[in-house]
Protein backbone atom coordinates (compact mmCIF):
# COMPACT_ATOMS: atom_id res chain seq x y z
CA UNK A 1 0.00 0.00 0.00
CA UNK A 2 1.22 3.66 -0.71
CA UNK A 3 1.90 5.90 1.56
CA UNK A 4 -0.94 8.34 2.66
CA UNK A 5 -0.98 11.88 2.01
CA UNK A 6 -1.99 13.74 4.72
CA UNK A 7 -2.28 17.61 4.50
CA UNK A 8 -2.13 20.02 7.25
CA UNK A 9 -4.57 22.68 7.22
CA UNK A 10 -2.19 25.82 7.13
CA UNK A 11 -4.93 29.03 7.47
CA UNK A 12 -3.08 29.73 10.97
CA UNK A 13 -2.04 27.66 13.95
CA UNK A 14 1.00 25.30 14.91
CA UNK A 15 1.20 23.76 11.55
CA UNK A 16 4.81 23.02 11.76
CA UNK A 17 4.70 20.73 14.55
CA UNK A 18 1.83 18.98 12.84
CA UNK A 19 3.79 18.50 9.44
CA UNK A 20 6.84 17.14 11.66
CA UNK A 21 4.76 14.73 13.41
CA UNK A 22 2.67 13.04 10.64
CA UNK A 23 6.09 12.57 9.13
CA UNK A 24 7.56 10.54 11.83
CA UNK A 25 4.63 8.91 12.28
CA UNK A 26 5.42 7.60 8.41
CA UNK A 27 2.86 9.82 6.68
CA UNK A 28 3.81 12.14 4.04
CA UNK A 29 2.78 15.27 4.83
CA UNK A 30 1.88 18.99 3.22
CA UNK A 31 0.60 22.20 4.43
CA UNK A 32 -2.91 22.72 2.50
CA UNK A 33 -4.17 26.47 2.39
CA UNK A 34 -6.31 25.99 -1.12
CA UNK A 35 -9.44 24.04 -1.94
CA UNK A 36 -6.61 22.69 -5.20
CA UNK A 37 -4.33 21.56 -2.25
CA UNK A 38 -7.26 19.59 -0.04
CA UNK A 39 -8.44 18.20 -3.19
CA UNK A 40 -4.53 16.03 -3.45
CA UNK A 41 -4.74 14.86 0.04
CA UNK A 42 -6.22 11.48 1.70
CA UNK A 43 -7.29 13.21 5.18
CA UNK A 44 -6.42 16.39 6.89
CA UNK A 45 -5.03 17.63 10.05
CA UNK A 46 -6.74 20.35 11.69
CA UNK A 47 -4.26 22.10 13.83
CA UNK A 48 -4.51 23.72 17.08
CA UNK A 49 -4.48 27.81 16.66
CA UNK A 50 -7.26 30.33 17.06
CA UNK A 51 -10.55 28.85 15.89
CA UNK A 52 -12.04 32.43 15.12
CA UNK A 53 -9.75 33.15 12.85
CA UNK A 54 -9.51 29.44 11.33
CA UNK A 55 -13.25 29.53 10.28
CA UNK A 56 -12.94 33.16 9.10
CA UNK A 57 -10.00 32.59 7.03
CA UNK A 58 -11.48 28.95 5.74
CA UNK A 59 -15.01 31.18 4.81
CA UNK A 60 -13.02 33.75 3.28
CA UNK A 61 -10.91 31.93 0.95
CA UNK A 62 -14.00 29.04 0.19
CA UNK A 63 -12.13 26.05 2.01
CA UNK A 64 -14.70 25.78 4.72
CA UNK A 65 -17.80 24.39 1.51
CA UNK A 66 -15.56 21.69 0.02
CA UNK A 67 -13.66 20.72 3.62
CA UNK A 68 -17.18 20.05 4.42
CA UNK A 69 -18.18 18.13 1.34
CA UNK A 70 -14.84 16.03 2.08
CA UNK A 71 -15.63 15.14 5.39
CA UNK A 72 -19.15 14.19 4.32
CA UNK A 73 -17.65 12.13 1.88
CA UNK A 74 -15.55 10.27 4.60
CA UNK A 75 -12.37 11.63 4.30
CA UNK A 76 -10.34 11.67 7.72
CA UNK A 77 -9.53 14.49 9.53
CA UNK A 78 -7.74 14.81 12.76
CA UNK A 79 -8.75 18.42 14.70
CA UNK A 80 -6.30 19.17 17.49
CA UNK A 81 -7.71 21.88 20.11
CA UNK A 82 -8.77 24.92 17.23
CA UNK A 83 -9.32 21.61 15.45
CA UNK A 84 -11.71 19.78 17.66
CA UNK A 85 -13.81 23.15 18.11
CA UNK A 86 -13.93 23.22 14.35
CA UNK A 87 -14.76 19.51 14.24
CA UNK A 88 -17.58 19.71 16.06
CA UNK A 89 -21.61 19.93 14.98
CA UNK A 90 -22.22 22.31 18.64
CA UNK A 91 -19.94 25.11 20.10
CA UNK A 92 -20.27 27.00 23.11
CA UNK A 93 -19.10 30.13 24.40
CA UNK A 94 -17.74 30.86 20.78
CA UNK A 95 -18.37 33.70 18.81
CA UNK A 96 -22.23 34.24 17.79
CA UNK A 97 -21.19 34.26 14.23
CA UNK A 98 -18.71 31.40 14.28
CA UNK A 99 -18.84 28.88 12.06
CA UNK A 100 -17.28 25.16 12.52
CA UNK A 101 -17.07 22.08 9.53
CA UNK A 102 -19.35 19.87 11.96
CA UNK A 103 -19.20 16.65 11.64
CA UNK A 104 -18.69 14.56 15.07
CA UNK A 105 -21.83 15.03 16.67
CA UNK A 106 -20.73 16.67 19.94
CA UNK A 107 -21.20 20.08 22.05
CA UNK A 108 -17.90 21.70 22.90
CA UNK A 109 -17.03 24.35 24.98
CA UNK A 110 -14.41 26.96 24.29
CA UNK A 111 -11.52 27.59 26.66
CA UNK A 112 -13.11 25.55 28.60
CA UNK A 113 -10.19 25.07 30.81
CA UNK A 114 -9.39 28.54 31.17
CA UNK A 115 -6.96 31.19 30.22
CA UNK A 116 -3.69 30.81 29.97
CA UNK A 117 -2.78 31.03 33.31
CA UNK A 118 -4.49 27.95 33.99
CA UNK A 119 -3.10 25.95 31.00
CA UNK A 120 -1.50 22.81 31.91
CA UNK A 121 0.10 19.73 31.02
CA UNK A 122 -0.53 16.39 32.30
CA UNK A 123 -0.59 12.25 32.01
CA UNK A 124 -3.68 11.34 29.98
CA UNK A 125 -5.16 7.55 29.60
CA UNK A 126 -5.98 7.00 26.42
CA UNK A 127 -8.14 4.34 24.73
CA UNK A 128 -6.19 1.88 22.38
CA UNK A 129 -3.21 3.25 23.17
CA UNK A 130 -2.36 1.42 26.49
CA UNK A 131 1.20 0.92 27.17
CA UNK A 132 1.17 4.38 28.85
CA UNK A 133 -0.56 7.25 29.03
CA UNK A 134 0.14 10.14 26.18
CA UNK A 135 1.40 13.27 27.81
CA UNK A 136 -1.39 16.24 26.91
CA UNK A 137 -0.36 20.04 26.57
CA UNK A 138 -3.93 21.90 27.31
CA UNK A 139 -3.58 25.33 26.21
CA UNK A 140 -6.71 27.54 26.98
CA UNK A 141 -8.40 23.86 26.00
CA UNK A 142 -11.45 23.06 25.17
CA UNK A 143 -13.47 20.27 26.25
CA UNK A 144 -16.02 18.48 25.11
CA UNK A 145 -19.50 19.19 27.00
CA UNK A 146 -21.32 16.34 25.32
CA UNK A 147 -21.84 13.67 22.88
CA UNK A 148 -23.93 12.00 20.87
CA UNK A 149 -24.31 7.87 20.42
CA UNK A 150 -22.18 7.35 17.66
CA UNK A 151 -19.35 8.82 19.54
CA UNK A 152 -16.62 6.84 21.31
CA UNK A 153 -15.11 8.82 23.87
CA UNK A 154 -10.96 7.82 23.85
CA UNK A 155 -9.90 9.92 26.99
CA UNK A 156 -11.03 11.89 29.90
CA UNK A 157 -9.72 13.94 33.02
CA UNK A 158 -11.06 14.34 36.29
CA UNK A 159 -12.76 17.10 36.44
CA UNK A 160 -10.78 20.04 39.11
CA UNK A 161 -14.01 21.11 41.07
CA UNK A 162 -15.93 18.07 41.39
CA UNK A 163 -16.51 14.17 40.99
CA UNK A 164 -17.54 14.76 37.20
CA UNK A 165 -14.79 13.80 34.41
CA UNK A 166 -14.57 15.84 31.30
CA UNK A 167 -14.20 14.40 27.64
CA UNK A 168 -10.34 15.06 25.83
CA UNK A 169 -10.47 12.86 23.04
CA UNK A 170 -13.61 11.47 20.79
CA UNK A 171 -13.88 9.65 17.63
CA UNK A 172 -16.70 9.07 15.41
CA UNK A 173 -16.12 7.70 12.57
CA UNK A 174 -13.03 8.64 10.57
CA UNK A 175 -13.07 12.03 12.50
CA UNK A 176 -10.69 11.98 15.40
CA UNK A 177 -10.00 15.16 17.86
CA UNK A 178 -8.09 16.34 21.58
CA UNK A 179 -8.62 18.97 23.71
CA UNK A 180 -4.60 18.41 23.66
CA UNK A 181 -1.85 19.11 21.60
CA UNK A 182 0.36 15.58 21.21
CA UNK A 183 2.38 17.71 18.21
CA UNK A 184 4.04 19.52 21.10
CA UNK A 185 5.66 16.65 22.80
CA UNK A 186 7.61 14.48 20.87
CA UNK A 187 5.13 11.20 21.47
CA UNK A 188 3.63 10.48 18.11
CA UNK A 189 1.64 7.86 19.24
CA UNK A 190 -1.85 9.80 18.49
CA UNK A 191 -0.03 10.25 14.98
CA UNK A 192 0.52 7.20 14.42
CA UNK A 193 -2.98 5.82 15.58
CA UNK A 194 -4.90 8.53 13.02
CA UNK A 195 -2.57 7.32 10.19
CA UNK A 196 -3.86 3.80 11.22
CA UNK A 197 -7.13 4.92 10.69
CA UNK A 198 -6.34 6.79 7.13
CA UNK A 199 -4.53 3.27 6.11
CA UNK A 200 -7.89 1.51 7.14
CA UNK A 201 -9.88 4.00 5.36
CA UNK A 202 -7.60 3.78 2.05
CA UNK A 203 -7.69 -0.22 2.31
CA UNK A 204 -11.50 -0.16 2.40
CA UNK A 205 -12.00 2.15 0.20
CA UNK B 1 10.79 21.71 20.93
CA UNK B 2 11.98 19.12 23.50
CA UNK B 3 11.50 15.69 22.83
CA UNK B 4 11.19 14.46 26.09
CA UNK B 5 7.75 14.06 27.58
CA UNK B 6 7.73 14.36 31.03
CA UNK B 7 5.23 11.65 32.60
CA UNK B 8 4.28 13.60 35.45
CA UNK B 9 0.22 12.81 36.26
CA UNK B 10 -0.03 15.30 38.27
CA UNK B 11 -1.65 18.53 36.52
CA UNK B 12 1.22 21.17 36.13
CA UNK B 13 0.54 24.86 35.46
CA UNK B 14 2.71 27.50 33.87
CA UNK B 15 5.65 25.00 32.47
CA UNK B 16 7.89 26.03 29.92
CA UNK B 17 6.32 24.20 27.47
CA UNK B 18 2.82 25.42 28.11
CA UNK B 19 4.15 28.74 28.02
CA UNK B 20 6.17 28.28 24.84
CA UNK B 21 3.32 26.07 23.24
CA UNK B 22 0.63 29.07 23.23
CA UNK B 23 2.35 30.96 21.19
CA UNK B 24 2.97 27.86 18.91
CA UNK B 25 -0.62 28.35 18.43
CA UNK B 26 -0.81 32.15 17.51
CA UNK B 27 1.83 31.36 14.80
CA UNK B 28 0.83 32.48 10.61
CA UNK B 29 -1.67 35.04 12.56
CA UNK B 30 -1.79 38.92 13.56
CA UNK B 31 -1.67 40.31 16.83
CA UNK B 32 -3.38 43.81 16.90
CA UNK B 33 -3.12 46.53 19.51
CA UNK B 34 -6.09 48.31 20.75
CA UNK B 35 -7.19 50.53 23.45
CA UNK B 36 -10.59 49.86 23.94
CA UNK B 37 -13.50 46.78 23.71
CA UNK B 38 -14.74 48.36 21.12
CA UNK B 39 -11.57 48.02 18.88
CA UNK B 40 -11.10 44.75 20.20
CA UNK B 41 -14.45 43.71 18.53
CA UNK B 42 -13.36 44.81 15.68
CA UNK B 43 -9.59 43.21 15.40
CA UNK B 44 -11.38 39.38 16.56
CA UNK B 45 -14.10 40.32 13.81
CA UNK B 46 -11.35 41.03 11.31
CA UNK B 47 -9.61 37.33 12.31
CA UNK B 48 -6.66 38.73 14.99
CA UNK B 49 -5.40 36.00 16.91
CA UNK B 50 -4.91 38.27 19.94
CA UNK B 51 -4.98 41.30 20.82
CA UNK B 52 -2.69 43.54 23.38
CA UNK B 53 -4.00 46.10 25.28
CA UNK B 54 -3.14 49.37 26.20
CA UNK B 55 -3.96 52.71 26.70
CA UNK B 56 -2.27 54.33 23.84
CA UNK B 57 -0.81 52.82 20.67
CA UNK B 58 3.10 53.88 20.27
CA UNK B 59 2.00 56.53 17.68
CA UNK B 60 0.46 58.56 20.62
CA UNK B 61 2.93 57.43 23.09
CA UNK B 62 5.80 58.98 20.89
CA UNK B 63 3.61 62.23 20.32
CA UNK B 64 2.55 62.60 23.91
CA UNK B 65 5.89 61.95 25.52
CA UNK B 66 6.08 62.01 29.32
CA UNK B 67 6.28 58.33 31.01
CA UNK B 68 4.78 55.65 29.54
CA UNK B 69 3.54 52.77 31.97
CA UNK B 70 1.18 49.51 32.08
CA UNK B 71 -2.33 50.55 31.07
CA UNK B 72 -4.90 50.99 33.97
CA UNK B 73 -6.88 47.59 35.21
CA UNK B 74 -10.28 48.46 34.34
CA UNK B 75 -9.35 48.75 30.67
CA UNK B 76 -7.70 45.58 30.93
CA UNK B 77 -10.75 43.77 32.16
CA UNK B 78 -13.09 45.26 29.69
CA UNK B 79 -10.92 43.78 26.90
CA UNK B 80 -10.64 40.76 28.23
CA UNK B 81 -14.65 40.49 28.94
CA UNK B 82 -14.96 41.92 25.40
CA UNK B 83 -12.95 39.41 23.17
CA UNK B 84 -13.18 35.09 23.18
CA UNK B 85 -9.60 35.53 21.47
CA UNK B 86 -6.11 36.03 23.89
CA UNK B 87 -5.31 39.01 25.68
CA UNK B 88 -1.70 40.42 26.07
CA UNK B 89 -0.54 43.43 27.87
CA UNK B 90 2.41 45.38 28.52
CA UNK B 91 4.51 45.69 31.29
CA UNK B 92 7.34 48.17 31.68
CA UNK B 93 11.09 46.52 31.13
CA UNK B 94 12.41 45.36 34.49
CA UNK B 95 8.97 46.38 36.30
CA UNK B 96 8.10 43.14 37.87
CA UNK B 97 5.20 44.35 39.68
CA UNK B 98 3.40 46.07 36.95
CA UNK B 99 3.82 42.03 35.29
CA UNK B 100 2.09 40.77 38.19
CA UNK B 101 -0.25 42.80 38.50
CA UNK B 102 -0.90 41.46 34.59
CA UNK B 103 -0.82 37.92 35.88
CA UNK B 104 -2.99 38.83 38.55
CA UNK B 105 -5.72 40.39 35.99
CA UNK B 106 -5.27 37.02 34.06
CA UNK B 107 -4.20 38.35 31.07
CA UNK B 108 -2.87 35.56 28.51
CA UNK B 109 0.43 37.14 27.84
CA UNK B 110 2.75 39.66 29.19
CA UNK B 111 4.72 41.87 26.62
CA UNK B 112 7.68 43.23 28.64
CA UNK B 113 7.84 46.29 26.27
CA UNK B 114 10.88 48.91 25.22
CA UNK B 115 7.45 51.10 23.84
CA UNK B 116 6.78 51.56 27.77
CA UNK B 117 8.94 53.57 29.33
CA UNK B 118 12.14 51.14 30.90
CA UNK B 119 11.93 51.16 34.32
CA UNK B 120 15.48 49.32 35.41
CA UNK B 121 18.45 50.58 33.21
CA UNK B 122 20.12 46.81 34.07
CA UNK B 123 17.65 44.35 34.70
CA UNK B 124 15.29 42.63 32.64
CA UNK B 125 11.89 41.38 34.66
CA UNK B 126 12.88 37.40 36.01
CA UNK B 127 9.83 35.70 34.00
CA UNK B 128 10.43 32.30 35.17
CA UNK B 129 8.65 33.53 38.47
CA UNK B 130 5.53 34.01 36.52
CA UNK B 131 2.50 31.58 35.55
CA UNK B 132 1.99 34.01 33.12
CA UNK B 133 4.48 33.82 29.31
CA UNK B 134 6.18 36.52 27.94
CA UNK B 135 7.31 38.07 24.94
CA UNK B 136 10.23 40.60 24.60
CA UNK B 137 11.56 42.77 22.17
CA UNK B 138 15.03 41.73 20.37
CA UNK B 139 17.27 43.46 18.10
CA UNK B 140 19.89 40.82 17.20
CA UNK B 141 20.04 37.40 18.39
CA UNK B 142 22.47 37.77 21.39
CA UNK B 143 19.16 39.95 22.82
CA UNK B 144 16.60 37.25 21.98
CA UNK B 145 19.04 34.74 23.77
CA UNK B 146 19.37 37.20 26.85
CA UNK B 147 15.39 37.20 27.16
CA UNK B 148 15.13 33.47 26.73
CA UNK B 149 17.43 33.03 29.55
CA UNK B 150 15.75 35.28 31.73
CA UNK B 151 12.16 32.84 30.96
CA UNK B 152 10.57 34.76 28.09
CA UNK B 153 8.63 32.03 25.63
CA UNK B 154 8.31 33.88 22.75
CA UNK B 155 10.50 36.81 20.51
CA UNK B 156 9.68 39.69 18.52
CA UNK B 157 11.45 42.27 17.20
CA UNK B 158 11.62 45.34 17.95
CA UNK B 159 10.72 47.72 14.99
CA UNK B 160 10.38 50.93 15.76
CA UNK B 161 7.22 50.89 17.24
CA UNK B 162 4.77 53.83 16.25
CA UNK B 163 6.42 55.41 13.45
CA UNK B 164 4.50 53.29 10.30
CA UNK B 165 8.04 52.56 8.96
CA UNK B 166 8.88 48.59 8.83
CA UNK B 167 12.98 49.58 8.40
CA UNK B 168 14.11 48.63 11.66
CA UNK B 169 11.89 45.58 11.99
CA UNK B 170 13.51 44.36 8.60
CA UNK B 171 16.80 44.99 9.98
CA UNK B 172 15.56 43.15 13.46
CA UNK B 173 14.91 39.61 11.32
CA UNK B 174 17.60 40.17 8.98
CA UNK B 175 20.22 40.47 11.50
CA UNK B 176 18.88 37.55 14.07
CA UNK B 177 18.37 35.05 10.79
CA UNK B 178 22.00 35.98 9.63
CA UNK B 179 23.52 34.93 13.06
CA UNK B 180 21.24 32.36 13.06
CA UNK B 181 22.78 31.28 10.00
CA UNK B 182 26.22 32.10 10.97
CA UNK B 183 26.01 29.91 13.99
CA UNK B 184 25.02 26.49 11.61
CA UNK B 185 28.38 27.24 10.00
CA UNK B 186 30.30 26.85 13.37
CA UNK B 187 31.91 23.76 14.46
CA UNK B 188 31.72 22.53 18.66
CA UNK B 189 34.72 24.45 19.41
CA UNK B 190 33.58 27.79 18.28
CA UNK B 191 30.09 27.76 19.94
CA UNK B 192 32.01 28.78 23.18
CA UNK B 193 33.52 32.22 21.85
CA UNK B 194 30.13 32.59 20.25
CA UNK B 195 28.18 32.47 23.26
CA UNK B 196 30.97 35.09 24.70
CA UNK B 197 30.35 37.01 21.67
CA UNK B 198 26.65 36.77 21.77
CA UNK B 199 26.59 37.26 25.76
CA UNK B 200 24.18 34.35 25.76
CA UNK B 201 24.07 31.47 27.43
CA UNK B 202 26.09 28.82 26.00
CA UNK B 203 23.70 25.98 26.06
CA UNK B 204 21.06 28.26 23.92
CA UNK B 205 23.81 29.23 21.77
CA UNK B 206 24.36 25.38 20.91
CA UNK B 207 20.50 24.34 21.12
CA UNK B 208 19.95 27.57 18.17
CA UNK B 209 22.83 26.21 16.25
CA UNK B 210 21.26 22.61 16.29
CA UNK B 211 18.05 23.93 15.40
CA UNK B 212 18.42 26.29 13.21
CA UNK B 213 16.06 28.42 14.25
CA UNK B 214 15.08 30.07 17.75
CA UNK B 215 13.97 27.53 20.56
CA UNK B 216 10.81 30.31 20.80
CA UNK B 217 8.13 31.56 18.52
CA UNK B 218 9.70 34.15 16.50
CA UNK B 219 6.96 37.52 15.28
CA UNK B 220 8.17 41.28 14.12
CA UNK B 221 6.99 43.93 15.66
CA UNK B 222 7.40 47.65 14.97
CA UNK B 223 6.02 49.38 11.95
CA UNK B 224 3.77 47.15 9.74
CA UNK B 225 1.53 49.52 8.26
CA UNK B 226 0.21 47.37 5.08
CA UNK B 227 -0.60 44.11 3.83
CA UNK B 228 2.32 43.84 1.89
CA UNK B 229 4.79 44.66 5.16
CA UNK B 230 2.60 42.12 6.79
CA UNK B 231 3.89 39.82 4.06
CA UNK B 232 7.43 41.30 3.96
CA UNK B 233 8.24 40.01 6.99
CA UNK B 234 6.84 36.87 7.28
CA UNK B 235 8.84 36.35 3.89
CA UNK B 236 12.11 37.19 5.93
CA UNK B 237 11.16 34.68 8.66
CA UNK B 238 9.28 36.10 10.72
CA UNK B 239 6.27 33.51 12.24
CA UNK B 240 3.38 36.12 12.76
CA UNK B 241 2.98 39.66 13.38
CA UNK B 242 2.33 42.32 15.81
CA UNK B 243 0.49 45.20 14.48
CA UNK B 244 0.37 47.97 16.45
CA UNK B 245 -0.49 51.79 15.10
CA UNK B 246 -1.18 51.02 11.75
CA UNK B 247 -4.69 49.51 12.13
CA UNK B 248 -6.49 51.67 14.27
CA UNK B 249 -4.72 55.14 12.93
CA UNK B 250 -5.38 53.95 9.51
CA UNK B 251 -8.42 55.40 7.41
CA UNK B 252 -10.34 52.16 7.20
CA UNK B 253 -9.35 49.63 10.67
CA UNK B 254 -11.57 47.32 10.32
CA UNK B 255 -10.92 46.88 6.58
CA UNK B 256 -7.06 47.49 6.68
CA UNK B 257 -7.17 44.50 9.80
CA UNK B 258 -8.58 42.18 7.71
CA UNK B 259 -6.43 42.86 4.33
CA UNK B 260 -3.52 42.11 6.92
CA UNK B 261 -4.51 39.01 7.96
CA UNK B 262 -4.67 37.89 4.38
CA UNK B 263 -1.80 38.92 3.69
CA UNK B 264 0.08 37.37 6.95
CA UNK B 265 -1.53 34.07 6.15
CA UNK B 266 -0.76 33.89 2.08
CA UNK B 267 2.32 35.95 2.33
CA UNK B 268 3.62 34.19 -0.62
CA UNK B 269 0.83 34.76 -2.69
CA UNK B 270 1.36 38.10 -4.76
CA UNK B 271 -2.23 38.38 -6.16
CA UNK B 272 -3.73 37.53 -2.90
CA UNK B 273 -1.63 40.40 -1.28
CA UNK B 274 -2.49 42.49 -4.39
CA UNK B 275 -6.37 42.10 -3.90
CA UNK B 276 -6.05 42.71 -0.56
CA UNK B 277 -4.37 45.59 -0.72
CA UNK B 278 -7.39 47.28 -2.89
CA UNK B 279 -8.96 50.36 -1.70
CA UNK B 280 -7.88 50.46 1.72
CA UNK B 281 -7.84 54.24 2.62
CA UNK B 282 -5.05 56.51 4.07
CA UNK B 283 -2.45 54.02 6.05
CA UNK B 284 -0.88 56.00 9.02
CA UNK B 285 1.02 58.61 7.69
CA UNK B 286 4.69 57.53 9.24
CA UNK B 287 8.08 58.86 10.26
CA UNK B 288 11.04 58.20 8.48
CA UNK B 289 13.14 56.22 11.07
CA UNK B 290 16.38 58.36 10.21
CA UNK B 291 15.28 61.57 11.14
CA UNK B 292 14.67 60.08 14.93
CA UNK B 293 16.72 61.40 17.03
CA UNK B 294 18.91 58.36 19.29
CA UNK B 295 17.05 59.39 22.11
CA UNK B 296 13.26 58.86 20.97
CA UNK B 297 14.67 54.98 18.93
CA UNK B 298 12.28 52.80 21.62
CA UNK B 299 14.73 49.74 19.72
CA UNK B 300 18.07 51.13 21.90
CA UNK B 301 15.80 50.14 25.37
CA UNK B 302 16.52 47.04 26.43
CA UNK B 303 20.04 45.63 27.36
Amino acid sequence: MSTPVIGVLALQGDVREHLIALAEADALARPVRRVEELAEVDALVIPGGESTTMSKLALLFGVMGPLRERVAAGMPVYGTCAGMIMLADKILDGREDQETVGGIDMTVRRNAFGRQNESFESGVAFEGLDEAPVHGVFIRAPWVEAVGAGVQVLAELPAADGPDSRIVAVRQGNLLATSFHPELTGDHRVHAYFVRMVEEHLAAA
Amino acid sequence: MSTTPTTADQPQIGTARVKRGMAEQLKGGVIMDVVNAEQAKIAEDAGAVAVMALERVPADIRKDGGVARMSDPNMIEEIIAAVSIPVMAKSRIGHFVEAQVLQSLGVDYIDESEVLTPADEVNHSDKFAFTTPFVCGATNLGEALRRIAEGAAMIRSKGEAGTGNVVEAVRHLRQIKNEIAKLRGFDNNELYAAAKELRAPYELVKEVAELGKLPVVLFSAGGVATPADAALMRQLGAEGVFVGSGIFKSGDPAKRAAAIVKATTFFDDPKIIADASRNLGEAMVGINCDTLPETERYANRGW
